[in-house]
């Protein structure tokens, strides 16, 4: 990665004594991950660039990690190449007098606004196209990007995520270096260290005087805190000490976001009453969640009193320890923790420990599983755990026509095997109800389309009383 | 069963016959000697005591207030031990009915015999014993009560359920007393075969006389009336076995019970009881039951029958036994099947289901009882043989098979010939019997045991798991790895019907120390050579991604083979168990071609098969890569680029300013060229794939057909075989380039050396390098099936644009191999152990754990570049 700095203040030479490094000379800086090495490419009185290329050892950055990193970090990555957090912290450590705003030999320029241009490449612009502009724009600068192809020679592999940004504004020295040090890790959406407590403080210092008044100020801190909600919530809390006036602003962002959501948070939270309601109809007592994700059911049912024992399968390992700590298990009185149970297990096995339940929820999960393992998954439910209550949710794919930026023939989730119309839907249904020995009726749930019908659509059945 | 003795002790040395499987409660007062009783004749981990148990609660013997949780514990241990069909001895007082009541529940839930043993040598004795002992000083009253409790209780043990009930009343008769354990009589694990196993005759004697005759037995009936004999000459060394039902609604069921007879009594035969027996002896005892189900022949047919004979039948009957254990506990064979838990066990539930099975409870619409199916639950290793419900076809389903295909109802008489498991049958000359429910015509064409294999259980492949391989003896699997691959295995699998075998991870040669190199053929060589292998074959290493293909003759023959109901006819999946193509129609396109390929080569007849199972290489890589090449690969060669032309354009602008750059700008500069090195040699592996002709498909091992596992045989089989498919035919089908090299040959060495380097320097992987003979053992243990050694510029896309710069090349040297070759090891042996149960026709399940372990195996921690 590398960051040039170029000014046309005149003497442009003056670059040299502001960064605190000899133009005619190259610069080294060790680092812990590598090194920065410095030189000035250009160095007269009308112009001057420097730059500095941080050179990551890339065995080092295998190798340094403990014995508990993910094995992907193994693999060939764009680490040592896409700039990112180590180049903040490489911006802190070989420039640490400009980033600190001191000048040896110049500090009344360094307080004054000069005309500089930085240009970083390569740059990951993980996510939306424009996020350099609205990052930058809004302190001053005139952004400029340029997208590269992922593979010149293979053109229709189409776009990398790496960009060449530019920057050029009027400013002093040491707010170029602290917007740096700040949003390039945010646009490269990683930081190759853990973020602490000490992460707050640093992001509340750097940010001093622009971060609070930024409107992306939320997004930023989002991403420079890892999303850690605790650490963002106690940074926002201390930006916004100084501007309580921001609170307005705040607020009213939060009910553009909500209104964005609402949909689809209101169609769960539908089918999810519907599916507790339908349980709790029939006077199950001993209900099962197949399929339980992180357990937005299970914590509905937590919250009926007649349902005594409430177990939450699921086939993810990662999806079951996520629930655990959503629905607060460690926390939870022993009386409530001794209804729930979490199992991890699999729909197309059979499974000993499900059996004799009251009744079975299977929410948003056949479309999950291939149509080919099917006839696996319908007999472990209907034929041997066989509750006398199964209640199945799953999509209804008419209904997608009516999502706006849907592409046609495309499915609601990229793990969807596959999504039924009613008359398919029903038609399963029907020959499971059959074939099992169970009575069966289905409803919509959500607002339904007169054409189309409800988004999601619902199977009950009921075990035949012989 | 012994009855308690009237008589005051005998100076004849007592006997006890123990049975060797049974739970012994001692009985006997405070200070009657239970404890010095039982380390005398049993084994210390035999006994349990009370009293321990209560200095293990309690740190106290004698702490009266843990009795409770002590006998718990004594109930726990005992049942424990006889779950694992141990012997169990209760060292307590026991002398009251309640206290004894529960050792009889758990000795009924374990299906062992009960056993009370008594001991009382008189108050006298037991006083003064408690006397000597400080720990014991109760009262005299605590003996006197247990003395009088014991009195009452006695007469009761009998109908408490106490099989067998020893007395001994004075201390010379405790200390004389032998004890011998004596097997089971249906453990008859020392008899081992072979047999001929013949389903229920049900009097139907003309068809045993015929089937007796075609498995090589002579019969021969003589004499009239009293006179009447059988006599049955077996084949050398051959015997035997009835499954029972040999009466009743036939035409000659006497007949049939004297040809039984006469074969128990020469010793070339055994029989189990059936419930037709169980019901004539009722009859033959004088008891009321109804003559039904074909009873009132057998009666009718006795009428002419000699007093004598009767009485012979009656014995006969008596002494039946519900199941034989047999031939080192391989084979067990019992009327109406047995369940694992009762194999050689010995209790009323097990005589029970030995005669009539399990039943749900219900009835049918013809009031007949409607059985459940325990063999589809059957996960024991023992292979099962009964009859009992008539069928139309003997089948195996989880190592069980019944054996009556209803010959009184019109069907056929079958044996099994154990241990070759082949069926012989002859069929009925007639119907003798209506039955009340026609003989069941299966639902469906498939077997009864793809049909349980719709369903596998999670039992079988959750939690920690010892898989036993004939190849490394038993792969541990951790619970961690387990959980880990039963989500990869549901959400991203096949159907594990189709999932036979996964190909083993491969470790590379160890490291070179070569300039600028990490892998070299030398190394690879080397191994071999150190490992005595004489003869290895090297393969040139394709780069695209492997595949599993299995190839049916039709869509029916994979319906019978894999008992897939779908309308594919094979399947091409990875290395992980996926579904390689995503798209039905170009998975069939693939199959039809190399189909082709197969009946050109006469490949089909040639292996007396109809599916064939292929390890290939399938390219482009970028056709099933694409994921990773464009998240992962392509964007390290865009970001090395950019970063480092970036980087060598301000350097040199430095340095053209006079700034000493140290030499920085000549690295520089290289750097950039190995960032386009790094692009290059992912390239070469990428093309657009437009239509199937785009593809290439390698085979490098023909893995097995039926009834054949080929990893016996050496490559150049496999390279001939292959080669056959791929000749001139087909351009998808690409043949592999090899080589046969002797390790300890030099010239053949540098040869092979000089063949990769032109193999590599042409932009190919590498090669990979394998004992000739597919599976060897050296002086070490087992071989590595195979190492790879790739090319430099292939090991750029893995170690990064820069990894032989010589400061990186020296630090990637110390890479350690020992974890992968294991895991390469050990997953070998799972994936040969699968193809093997699946070829022997084993139940899934037990290709499934093993195919199951390989996917856990997989998910260890281990450095991926390796």
């Amino acid at each position: 990665m590398l960051l040039t700095i170029e000014t046309t203040h005149r003497p442009a030479t003056d670059l040299g004594f502001l960064l605190h490094k000899n133009p005619d000379r190259l610069h080294e800086k060790s680092l812990a991950f590598g090194r920065a090495v410095m030189c000035f490419p250009q160095a007269d009185d009308d112009r001057c660039r420097f730059a500095l290329a941080v050179e990551v050892d890339p065995i080092a950055l295998v190798r340094s990690k403990g014995s508990g990193v993910s094995l992907h970090d193994h693999y060939v990555n764009d680490r040592p190449y896409a700039a990112s957090s180590f180049l903040s912290v490489a911006i802190a450590r070989a420039l640490n007098t400009a980033f600190a705003g001191r000048s040896k030999h110049r500090q009344a320029l360094a307080e004054t606004p000069i005309p500089l241009q930085a240009t970083v490449v390569p740059l990951a612009a993980r996510g939306q196209e424009d996020l350099a502009e609205r990052l930058f724009g809004p302190l001053g600068y005139a952004v400029s990007t340029e997208t590269h192809l992922l593979d010149p020679e293979l053109p229709d592999w189409g776009a990398s995520p790496y960009i060449t940004l530019q920057l050029t504004a009027t400013l002093k020295l040491r707010d170029l270096l602290t917007h740096l040090y700040v949003l390039v890790p945010v646009l490269d959406n990683s930081k190759h260290y853990y973020v602490d407590d000490d992460e707050v403080e640093k992001l509340v210092a750097k940010g001093e005087g622009w971060l609070d008044q930024h409107p992306e100020r939320d997004f930023i801190v989002n991403r420079a805190l890892k999303r850690r909600r605790r650490l963002v919530r106690e940074a926002l809390a201390r930006l916004s000490e100084s501007e309580p006036e921001e609170e307005a602003g705040l607020s009213e962002r939060q009910a553009e976001a909500e209104a964005l959501l609402e949909r689809p948070i209101r169609l769960n939270d539908l089918r999810l009453r519907k599916v507790v309601d339908t349980l709790a109809a029939a006077g199950a007592r001993r209900v099962v969640d197949l399929g339980c994700g992180e357990g937005r059911l299970l914590r509905e049912l937590l919250a009926v009193k007649q349902f005594e024992e409430i177990v939450g399968v699921d086939t993810a390992l990662r999806a079951l320890e996520r629930a655990e700590q959503r629905l607060k298990l460690d926390r939870m009185p022993a009386r409530q923790v001794a209804r729930l149970k979490l199992l991890h297990g699999a729909l197309t096995y059979r499974d000993r420990r499900l059996e004799g339940y009251d009744a079975a929820a299977l929410v948003e999960v056949i479309e999950h599983i291939d149509l080919d393992r099917h006839p696996a998954l319908e007999r472990a439910v209907f034929a041997i755990m066989a509750p006398p209550l199964v209640v199945v949710t799953t999509p209804n794919r008419e209904y997608n026509a009516l999502f706006e930026g849907m592409a046609p023939g495309s499915l609601r989730h990229g793990d969807h095997r596959f999504e039924w119309t009613r008359a398919e839907f029903q038609t399963w249904g029907r020959d499971v109800a059959e074939r099992f020995g169970y009575g069966i009726g289905f409803e919509g749930i959500g607002e339904a389309h007169p054409d189309l019908g409800a988004p999601t659509q619902m199977a009950v059945f009921k075990r035949a009383v012989p | 069963m012994n009855t308690p003795e009237d008589s005051a002790p005998k100076a004849a040395v007592k006997t006890i016959a123990l049975p060797e499987f049974c739970l012994v409660v001692l009985i006997g007062p405070s200070g009657a000697g239970k404890s010095t009783f039982a380390r005398k004749h049993f084994l210390p981990t035999e006994v349990i005591s009370s009293d321990a148990c209560r200095g293990m609660v309690a740190d106290d013997e004698n702490d009266q207030s843990a009795t409770g949780p002590a006998f718990d514990l004594v109930h726990f241990i005992a049942e424990k031990r006889l779950q694992g069909r141990r012997l169990a001895v209760i060292d307590a007082t026991n002398v009251r009915g309640e206290d004894r009541a529960e050792y009889v529940r758990i000795a009924r839930r374990c299906h062992a015999l009960p056993v009370a043993i008594v001991l009382n040598p008189g108050e006298e004795v037991c006083q003064a014993r408690n006397a000597e002992r400080p720990d014991r000083q109760f009262g005299p009253h605590v003996v006197r009560n247990h003395i009088r409790a014991l009195k009452r209780g006695i007469r009761k043990l009998p109908k408490e359920g106490f099989r067998q009930i020893h007395e001994l009343r004075s201390v010379a008769e405790m200390e004389t007393v032998v004890m011998e354990r004596q097997p089971l009589w249906t453990d008859k694990r020392h008899e081992s075969g072979p047999f001929d196993i013949i389903g229920d005759v049900h009097g139907c004697c003309d068809e045993l006389e015929a089937l007796l005759a075609e498995l090589g037995y002579q019969v021969r009936f003589g004499g009239e009336g009293e006179a009447r004999r059988c006599e049955v000459v077996p084949p050398p060394g051959r015997r035997a076995v009835f499954v029972g039902d040999l009466v009743d609604r036939g035409p000659r069921s006497p007949d049939v019970l004297r040809l039984v007879m006469s074969m128990m009594a020469a010793g070339s035969g055994f029989c189990v009881i059936g419930n037709h027996e169980n019901k004539f002896l009722r009859w033959l005892h004088g008891r009321n039951v109804k003559p039904t189900h074909g009873l009132a022949e057998t009666i009718a047919q006795m009428e002419g029958e000699p007093e004598a004979f009767r009485d012979e039948v009656r014995g006969f009957l008596n002494g039946l036994l519900s199941h034989h254990w047999l031939d080192g506990g391989r084979l067990v064979v019992a009327h109406a099947g047995l369940r694992e838990d009762m194999i050689g066990r010995a209790s009323g539930a097990v005589r029970s289901f030995c005669m009539y099975g399990e039943t749900t409870g219900e009835t049918d619409e013809f009031g007949l009882p409607v059985r459940y199916n325990w063999a589809a639950d059957y996960r024991g290793d023992a292979m099962i043989v009964y009859g009992h419900t008539p069928v139309p076809e003997a089948e195996w389903l989880n190592r069980t098979i019944c054996l009556d295909t209803g010959c009184v109802f019109g069907g056929k008489l079958t044996a099994l010939r154990y241990p070759e498991l082949e069926l012989v049958s002859v069929p009925a000359a007639r119907t003798y019997f209506e039955p009340v429910r026609p003989l069941e015509q299966p639902a469906e064409p498939r077997s009864a045991q793809a049909i349980a294999d719709d369903m596998l259980d999670l039992d079988d492949v959750r939690g920690k798991r010892m898989i036993q391989t004939r190849l490394h003896r038993a792969v541990t699997v951790n619970e961690a790895n387990s959980a880990a691959a039963l989500e990869a295995m549901t959400r991203f699998a096949i159907n594990p019907k189709w999932l036979v075998y996964l190909p083993p991870t491969m470790s590379p040669s160890e490291t070179s120390e070569r300039e600028g190199l990490l892998e070299h053929p030398t190394e690879a060589f080397a191994y071999f050579r150190k490992q005595d292998v004489a003869s290895v074959i090297c393969q040139e290493k394709h780069m695209g991604s492997r595949a599993v293909i299995l190839l049916c003759r039709s869509v029916d023959a994979a319906r019978r083979r894999f008992g897939t109901t779908g309308e594919e006819s094979g399947v091409v999946y990875s290395r992980t168990g996926r579904d390689f193509f995503f798209d039905a129609d170009k998975s069939e396109a693939v199959l039809a071609r190399l189909r082709s390929a197969a009946d050109g080569a006469g490949l089909w007849d040639a292996l007396e098969t109809d599916w064939l199972a292929l390890d290939a290489e399938i390219m482009p890589w970028s056709a099933k890569a694409q994921a990773l090449l464009r998240q992962q690969y392509a964007p390290v060669g865009t970001a090395a680029r950019l970063a480092l032309a970036a980087r060598e354009e301000a350097y040199r602008a430095a340095a053209l300013r006079g700034v000493d750059l140290d030499g920085r700008d000549a690295v520089a500069g290289e750097r950039v060229l190995q960032a386009a090195d790094y692009a290059a040699a992912y390239r070469r592996y990428c093309w657009p794939v437009e239509s199937l002709d785009d593809y290439r498909i390698a085979p490098f091992h023909l893995l097995a057909s039926e009834g054949a596992v080929h990893m016996d045989k050496g490559h150049r089989w496999h390279m001939d075989r292959i080669a056959s498919l791929t000749v001139g035919s087909d351009p998808l089908l690409m043949a592999t380039q090899f080589r046969v090299v002797e390790p300890a040959d030099d010239a053949g060495v540098a040869a092979a050396t000089e063949w990769w380097r032109e193999l590599t320097e042409a932009g190919g992987e590498g090669m990979v390098v394998k004992p000739l003979d597919f599976i060897a053992r050296g002086p070490r243990g087992f071989v590595q099936p195979a190492v790879k050694c790739r090319g430099k510029e292939y090991l750029r896309i893995i170690y990064g644009p820069d990894y032989d710069a010589p400061e990186n090349i020296a630090r990637l040297r110390r890479r350690g191999l020992g974890r992968k070759r294991s895991l390469a090891a050990r997953e070998f042996a799972l994936g040969h152990e699968a193809l093997h149960r699946f070829v022997a026709r084993e139940p899934l399940r037990r290709v499934h754990e093993c195919v199951f372990g390989v996917l856990a195996l997989e998910s260890e921690p281990v450095d991926p570049r390796l």
